[in-house]
């Protein structure tokens, strides 16, 4: 009946109340977490400079270009993936995005007859790959919030494992860039064999890199700093990737706790209307009741029911102010 | 001359120094004011700067040093302030380590891990 539908509503809008509730705090927690992690990801920002400035330097200064990390392939047959995703959802399309344009990329390099490899960090990653029967080399998780620089050596201690052995011949990395709180971009780049303009090791002839004096000699200098400038790389990626994995996060708390705010306004009002219906109604039976009454002539009892009727009424609508 | 000591998470140290000490893979090298423009790989071992408010100690685990135009920076993944340090943690890493040796005198990790606690316990002593 009626009276079951309103409480039925009125449950609906303390579900979607508590709902509201724990979206508006995700939605704060992401925001603060964000300002935590552009701090990072700015502050990250120096060694990386210095370490390029240095290979660029040290490419100048005579240091041979023979390195594999720095050896382009003649043939690619297979290409590892490094997919940077979150450990959780909740944020959005943050993760769908990063792991289709994957997806793609892998379906693109299988058209070419190249096969992959797959190295991901974050259990979102690892859940949509391993569903879809992509084969898994491996798989890191936990620290997608907020990574440290060990987090991002284990890594790539892995990836330049795969890619020393000659396994695979390209590693590429899929990550969400954080252009801005509003924007986000995913791209999917080279990130081994290292081009060698992405390090200024061809701009380098310009620069006084001669001028400068080595211990041990430039390409044992090179050799060690290489590693570091690839783990540096991969956890500006893993820095950039959590901020936006918090900002998409936000994004998507926000438009749920305004959803939430939409719909409690709506069945609110359908609740009342409910609520109105049934009075009306109610009203409506004890006033023909009543008249049907009247029409015997039997007054003494009529008057007695009437009352009565009256009485119940008047407890019926106070009854219903209350609520 | 400015010095500044950067790890990958922050930078560490950035402000004017009268000296650094430092170890290369080749041997410890000092760097005053105007040195010439050099660039070395760190060895495990100890790095000190003279700063204007007295000498700070790190023990660095491996890095880089680059030198030029009056500045010298060191970039270190692994570099620990004297305050930092755990003295017990160094001491029981270095008896794992010996063991390790002990067992197998050609064991570089080993090695290494052994100069790293060395080194811990040689900049916690000295400051």
């Amino acid at each position: 009946m009626a009276g079951g539908q309103e409480r039925i509503l009125r449950r609906r809008i303390s579900s979607i109340d508590a709902t509201k509730k724990i979206t508006r705090a995700m939605e704060l927690i992401a925001a603060s977490r964000i300002v935590k992690a552009q701090g990072r990801v700015r502050s990250a920002k120096p060694y990386s400079e210095k370490v390029t400035d240095v290979i660029a330097n040290l490419a100048g200064g005579g240091a041979g270009v023979d390195h594999p990390l720095l050896t382009q392939a003649d043939q690619v047959n297979r290409v590892a993936y490094v997919v940077i995703a979150a450990d959780r959802g909740l944020c959005g399309g943050y993760n769908n995005n990063v792991l289709r344009a994957v997806e793609r990329a892998i379906a693109a390099d299988q058209a070419q007859g190249r096969q992959y490899v797959l190295v991901l960090s974050g259990k979102k990653a690892a859940g949509y790959f391993s569903f879809r029967g992509y084969e898994v080399h491996a798989a890191y998780e936990g620290f997608s919030d907020q990574p440290n620089y060990s987090d991002a050596k284990t890594m790539a201690e892995s990836v330049a494992e795969l890619f020393e052995s000659g396994d695979v011949q390209q590693v590429r990395l899929a990550y969400t860039r954080f252009l801005s709180m509003g924007s986000q971009e995913v791209t999917v780049d080279q990130f081994m064999p290292l081009e060698a303009s992405e390090i200024g090791a061809d701009a380098s002839e310009n620069t006084a890199g001669g001028g400068y004096e080595f211990e041990p000699e430039p390409a044992e200098i090179l050799s060690r700093l290489l590693p570091r400038y690839v783990e540096a790389r991969l956890y500006a990626a893993l820095l950039e990737g959590s901020a936006s994995e918090h900002a998409a996060r936000q994004r998507a708390m926000k438009a749920a706790t305004d959803n939430a705010e939409d719909l409690k306004t709506n069945l609110t009002r359908i609740m009342n209307r409910a609520r109105q219906e049934t009075i009306t109604t109610e009203i409506m039976e004890i006033v023909s009741g009543s008249e049907a009454m009247s029409d015997d002539g039997d007054h003494d009892l009529d008057d007695a029911i009437t009352q009565s009727l009256e009485g119940s009424l008047a407890a019926l609508v106070s009854d219903r102010s209350d609520a | 001359m400015q010095v500044e000591f950067v790890s990958p998470e922050a930078v560490l140290f950035s402000g004017e120094c009268s000296q650094v000490v430092t170890r290369t893979v080749d041997g410890d090298i000092a760097f005053l004011n105007n040195h010439a423009a050099f660039i070395g790989a760190l060895d495990i071992g100890q790095a000190q700067l003279w700063a204007t408010d007295g000498v700070i100690s790190l023990a660095i685990n491996g890095g880089f040093v680059e030198v030029s135009g009056n500045a010298v920076t060191i970039l270190s993944d692994g570099a620990m302030a004297a305050g930092d340090i755990d003295l017990s943690e160094a001491e029981s890493d270095l008896t794992v380590a010996e063991e390790a040796l002990s067992s197998d005198a050609d064991d570089v990790d080993a090695a290494n891990a052994k100069k790293w606690a060395e080194t811990r316990i040689q900049v916690a002593a000295s400051s």
